[in-house]
């Protein structure tokens, strides 16, 4: 595979609802969405969070496979966290034995629990990686942290840094696919030898990788402070970020679910709930 | 001896949105001992056609042979193959890595398998060949030369391996006048020399026409042209600007003046030759 075939941040561009809401509605959204995560309880809930979470898939038009793909990095995690669960969980119903392990009725529920929950998070938050471009994501979250600059949270200072690291990682990925080509013509070898032989066959690909890094931050440095480029302070932006209509009601809507999962919760407590 | 595309099929980022054909249908013979241009608009595919001549990438349909040897396929065979073919890519300066120019040529000749002996002949020949003299610039960082002296140890880098197929990226892009006319000369005298083929790809219609004695024109994916460069222009001026590619300055001026009813002969390359027959033209001496 090219190198430059790597899709960056997953963004996958597309025109759908979600797609076009504010990136921080899309950031808070999933937040609260998380934290809904661990209202639930019952299987009803559970039931309630997924398909939530299949509407908002199924409205953002991305490719049902593409989203379950987001799963296969952390596919052990969840198999693993479900087994601890299943097998250290203290319970009553014992339901399967052999030797010293044991299974119990509440540790399986527990195991049960965890993945669907860790499966639930990854989803979500993948949703909102796959529908908001690398740099209009971190627009939103210098937005949001910006309240916090008054506790001493440089918010414009790590958007930049963020945006420009963003910014330079398909540049950087193509200076890597040509480097390696110009030296593989050359007869370098990226792929055999032991571990030592390996990171010495590197050299030719990271010597003229950093001096190009560095070369392109100068004239970054340069270019930017050739424009007036003093820090954050007075700055106004090309593109104002603004809430529309369809912002407001996808916040409702995750609110109300995250309300709704509490009352299911918590409300026979306060007699909410029948 | 040639190197042979056969009906190449080449699509970037396959199966996501950033898909994009490249290549359709390709098939191009490039024999030893020819020069040939290729040319075309800015994302017309020559960088991904001339990557296909050694193995750089591999076509999604159609097949690249150099003398009938795969050169995609595994094994040391097909390797030496492509190693038949150099490839001098667009700015190479930006691959030198090494903390001396000798070691920095030396690496490509150390890949092939060449013992010191012939490691320290084959260096000192490809400077020689680029003009760098060996006792000033051999133990010297490559860091600290001038951009054309860096382009020229670069291409020495691949010199050294003693191609028989030699392909360059626009070996000129950057240079000032005088450094682009050196490192051409440099590559005529290495063609004349060891009779190594040439492949150049160039935005440049001039080097084109002055260098090359076969030129490809590249449109969307595809070979448009493929002949003599003079007689592509004479022929198909109009198209050829149409699709981004200019005609030389020379040969606009040398129509112009057939038009107003000078008679010039064909086949001018450059401004001198044209000067020449413009005083024979006129009588003047």
């Amino acid at each position: 595979m090219m190198l430059t075939e790597i899709t960056l941040g997953q963004y996958f561009p597309g025109n759908s609802f979600v797609h076009r809401l504010d990136p921080r509605t899309k950031i808070l959204a999933t937040i609260i969405y998380i934290i809904a995560i661990f209202f639930a309880e019952t299987p009803l809930s559970y039931g309630i969070l997924t398909a939530f979470a299949a509407l908002v898939i199924l409205i953002s038009r991305l490719p049902w496979l593409l989203v379950l793909k987001a799963l296969k990095p952390i596919w052990i995690i969840v198999i693993l966290t479900m087994f601890i669960h299943m097998f250290t969980a203290p319970g009553e119903h014992v339901i399967w034995s052999w030797k010293f392990l044991n299974v119990t009725q509440e540790g399986l529920d527990l195991g049960l629990k965890m993945a669907v929950r860790l499966i639930l998070l990854l989803l979500f938050s993948s949703v909102l990686t796959f529908t908001t471009s690398p740099i209009v994501l971190t627009d939103g979250i210098e937005n949001l942290l910006r309240p916090f600059k008054a506790v001493g949270v440089p918010a414009h200072e790590l958007a930049m840094m963020m945006t420009i690291a963003l910014r330079f990682i398909p540049t950087l990925l193509e200076e890597t696919d040509r480097i390696m080509k110009a030296q593989t013509a050359r007869g370098a070898d990226f792929a055999n030898g032991n571990m030592l032989q390996r990171l010495k066959n590197m050299l030719p690909l990271l010597v003229p990788l950093f001096i190009s890094a560095f070369r392109r931050a100068d004239e970054l440095a340069v270019a930017m402070e050739a424009r007036c480029y003093r820090g954050g302070e007075g700055r106004t932006r090309m593109h104002e970020l603004a809430y529309g209509g369809g912002d407001y009601v996808a916040l409702a809507l995750v609110l109300a679910l995250a309300v709704g999962l509490a009352v299911l919760r918590w409300g026979k407590l306060c007699g909410l709930s029948s | 001896m040639s190197i042979k595309l056969s009906n190449i099929y080449h699509t970037y980022s396959k199966g996501t949105p950033f898909e994009r054909l490249a290549l359709q249908d390709v098939s191009v013979a490039i024999a030893k001992g020819e020069i040939v241009a290729i040319i075309g608009h800015t994302g017309s595919g020559k960088s991904t056609l001339v990557q296909h001549l050694n193995g750089l990438l591999k076509p999604d349909k159609g097949t690249a042979t150099i003398d009938d040897m795969d050169i995609t396929a595994k094994g040391q065979q097909a390797k030496a193959a492509r190693q038949q073919v150099g490839m001098v890519f667009q700015y190479p300066e930006h691959q030198i890595f090494a903390e001396t120019v000798f070691e920095d040529i030396a690496f490509g000749p150390r890949n092939k398998g060449f013992n010191e002996e012939e490691v320290a002949k084959a260096v000192r020949e490809a400077m020689e060949f680029v003009g760098l003299d060996y006792d000033t610039f051999a133990e010297r960082s490559p860091f600290q030369l001038s951009g054309g002296q860096m382009r020229r140890v670069a291409i020495a880098g691949v010199v050294a391996m003693n191609p028989d197929y030699l392909v360059l990226d626009e070996p000129s892009a950057g240079l000032d006048p005088r450094s682009r006319n050196a490192v051409f000369r440099e590559i005529m005298a290495l063609h004349k020399s060891r009779g190594i083929a040439i492949v150049l790809v160039t935005h440049s219609m001039e080097e084109a026409v002055k260098y090359a004695n076969r030129m490809l024109v590249i449109n969307g994916g595809q070979v448009l042209f493929d002949g003599e460069p003079a007689a592509i222009f004479k022929e198909h001026g109009d198209e050829l600007v149409q699709v981004g590619v200019d005609v030389p300055q020379v040969y606009k001026l040398a129509d112009l003046l057939r038009h107003k009813g000078m008679s010039l002969p064909e086949g001018i390359k450059d401004e001198m030759a044209l000067v020449k027959a413009i005083k024979q033209a006129k009588g003047w001496k």
